[in-house]
């Protein structure tokens, strides 16, 4: 892999020469930086696959793993046919979402390098795996009841309905989020565009599908934690590329923005298992790799402008709200099977709106210079990340409710009794994840 | 008292621990087992139709009051049929045998009261 890189560098640091003159030169420094986050965040999603499968009953161990990797499949084609245009083109529709027709197929891209220096290939695989890991989050949210060719067809819709849409207007140079108040809606990573829309679409989905039989009444216990532990390693290891690479750039934003990341994780992970030792007696686990989550979701939008004592506090009061959430679902007694909802739904809001007060002193400073009115306060600042985050809780849980209801018309989308007794594995796959391991 | 082991399709478990539980028979062990019957599966594995050698089956095993057989009988048969009342190959077999003495652990407890 290293020689690959190193390969690859080579080539694209030899490479302007023989472009022609007019063309931004690469920069291989930041060129080789993000072609290893582009990577570091494709290992987040067999992590999730690792993380969510272990939590399942075995019976739907392999149908869990699935439902990440068919991510990886479907959305990728998308992505390079429509997905890139649609999120990164010019406003269309009154800037409901992009288009370029350079972009359909990546047709016309094969030797732009953007003002960065980093060929726009690189940047548009980069984004290709935000938009495969967004709707495989969700999956989490009905686990274990849902048809798989439903789920196919589900996340298709919503990525290019759901994701689409709201990540042209949160990073398009001209979406309309980005251009909100003096700097625009501050989302680093995608806390609003992955997180926020991912865990209120999960929750609607939830709602929507019903629970799984004899949920809560009888124990659905997961079929194997260690596999949990090692998914949730992985994620926290890419989530690296996931916020580091989200700078674009190989230097001191990137040293930034990993310094917080790494923070926020440890910190959530810990106060997790602080509350867990005084509310329940026992750390779990389970627990741990829950509060690394929190952390990390809710330090993706401010890895950019919070500094380290900022990204402390966010991963804290990430894990204690993350924490409620669960409380409070358990106490509704709604399926959100995997808590979807409950850490990336609550940890991206808690990200986006905690952000506000711990924004280094110059982003604060260059805001007030471009503002119209000179200035520019933390409570200027609160109120477009509040119109950011009430955007896309509003517009992923209609929208998503739409693509649900609709879909459902054709294909039906929650399994019947007898596939979900069975397992998913069995009734969809025709595999079965273990060889001789009791039924749990 | 009787012991009754019932080995049963992997897929019809849910369907017949919930009818057991439904009749008033909640006191079960459950493990998976491999063996040969009458059936003969085909599975698809990589590409290529395989009858594998011992199929998956579910043992359940339920210790029981005399009163309780019957009950317990018609439930799992009928619970663990496939393909509609009249069943199909592989839907799996019921053994009874008398139970000679049962002992709660925790109090030392024998005989009926224990079950």
């Amino acid at each position: 892999m290293k020689r690959f890189i190193t390969l690859t560098v080579l080539l694209l640091a030899a490479s302007p020469v023989i472009l022609a003159s007019e063309q931004t030169p690469v920069d291989s420094g930041a060129t080789a930086w993000m072609l290893t986050s582009t990577a570091l965040v494709l290992l987040m999603v067999p992590g999730l696959a690792m993380f969510y499968g272990g939590l399942v009953r075995s019976k739907n161990v392999l149908g869990t793993v699935m439902h990440s990797f068919a991510a990886m499949g479907i959305i990728t084609v998308l992505w390079m046919a429509v997905g890139y245009a649609m999120s990164f083109g010019t406003n269309v529709l009154g800037g409901f979402f992009g288009w370029n027709k350079d972009y359909f197929l990546l047709k016309g891209i094969d030797s732009n390098i953007l003002e960065a220096g980093v060929p726009e290939y690189v940047f548009t695989m980069f984004q290709g795996k935000f938009a495969i890991i967004t709707p495989a989050l969700i999956a989490g949210a009905f686990a274990e009841r849902i048809s798989f060719k439903a789920y196919c067809f589900f996340i298709a819709l919503w990525s290019l309905l759901v994701y689409n849409p709201l990540c042209h207007w949160v990073w398009a140079s001209d979406g309309f989020l980005y251009n909100l108040g003096a700097k625009g809606a501050i989302d680093f990573a995608g806390g609003t565009v992955v997180h926020i829309s991912a865990g209120v679409s999960g929750l609607v989905a939830a709602l929507f599908l019903g629970s799984r039989r004899g949920y809560p009444y009888q124990v659905i216990r997961p079929n194997n934690l260690v596999i949990t532990m090692l998914g949730a390693g992985l994620l926290w290891v890419g989530w690296f590329g996931f916020n580091a690479g989200s700078s674009i750039s190989s230097g001191l934003s990137t040293a930034q923005a990993l310094t917080a990341t790494q923070i926020a994780a440890a910190s959530g992970a810990l106060t997790w298992i602080v509350i867990e030792g005084f509310h329940q007696g026992k750390a779990t686990a389970l627990g741990f790799a829950s509060g690394i989550l929190a952390g990390l979701v809710a330090v993706t939008p401010a890895a950019g402008v919070v500094q380290p004592y900022g990204a402390l506090f966010i991963g804290i009061s990430a894990s204690i709200l993350c924490y409620l959430a669960i409380q409070v679902k358990n106490r509704l007694g709604y399926d959100d099977s995997l808590d979807a909802f409950g850490i990336h739904g609550i940890g991206g809001i808690a990200g986006a709106l905690l952000l506000t007060f711990f924004i280094r002193p110059s982003w604060m400073s260059e805001a007030a210079e471009v503002s119209s009115s000179g200035s520019w306060s933390v409570w200027n600042q609160l109120g477009v990340q509040a119109l950011a985050v009430g955007v896309a809780i509003a517009y992923a849980a209609v929208m998503t409710l739409v693509i649900l209801y609709l879909l459902n018309k054709v294909v039906k989308i929650k399994s019947d009794d007898q596939d979900e007794m069975a397992g998913l594995d069995r009734s969809y796959h025709g595999e079965r994840g273990y060889g001789m391991v009791n039924p749990s | 008292m009787k012991l009754i082991t019932a080995i049963i399709r992997e897929v019809q478990l849910d369907k017949v621990r919930e009818a057991l539980i439904e009749s008033g028979i909640n006191r079960i062990t459950v493990s998976l087992v491999s063996g040969n019957g009458r059936q003969r599966v085909e599975e698809m594995y990589r590409g290529l139709t395989i009858v594998p050698d011992l199929i998956p089956k579910i043992r359940i095993e339920i210790a029981v009051n005399d009163e309780s057989v019957e009950t317990a009988v018609q439930t799992i048969l009928k619970a663990a049929r496939t393909n509609g009342p009249e069943g199909s190959s592989g839907d799996g077999k019921i053994f009874i045998i008398p139970l000679e003495e049962c002992i709660r652990i925790r109090t030392g407890e024998k005989g009926p009261s224990a079950i």
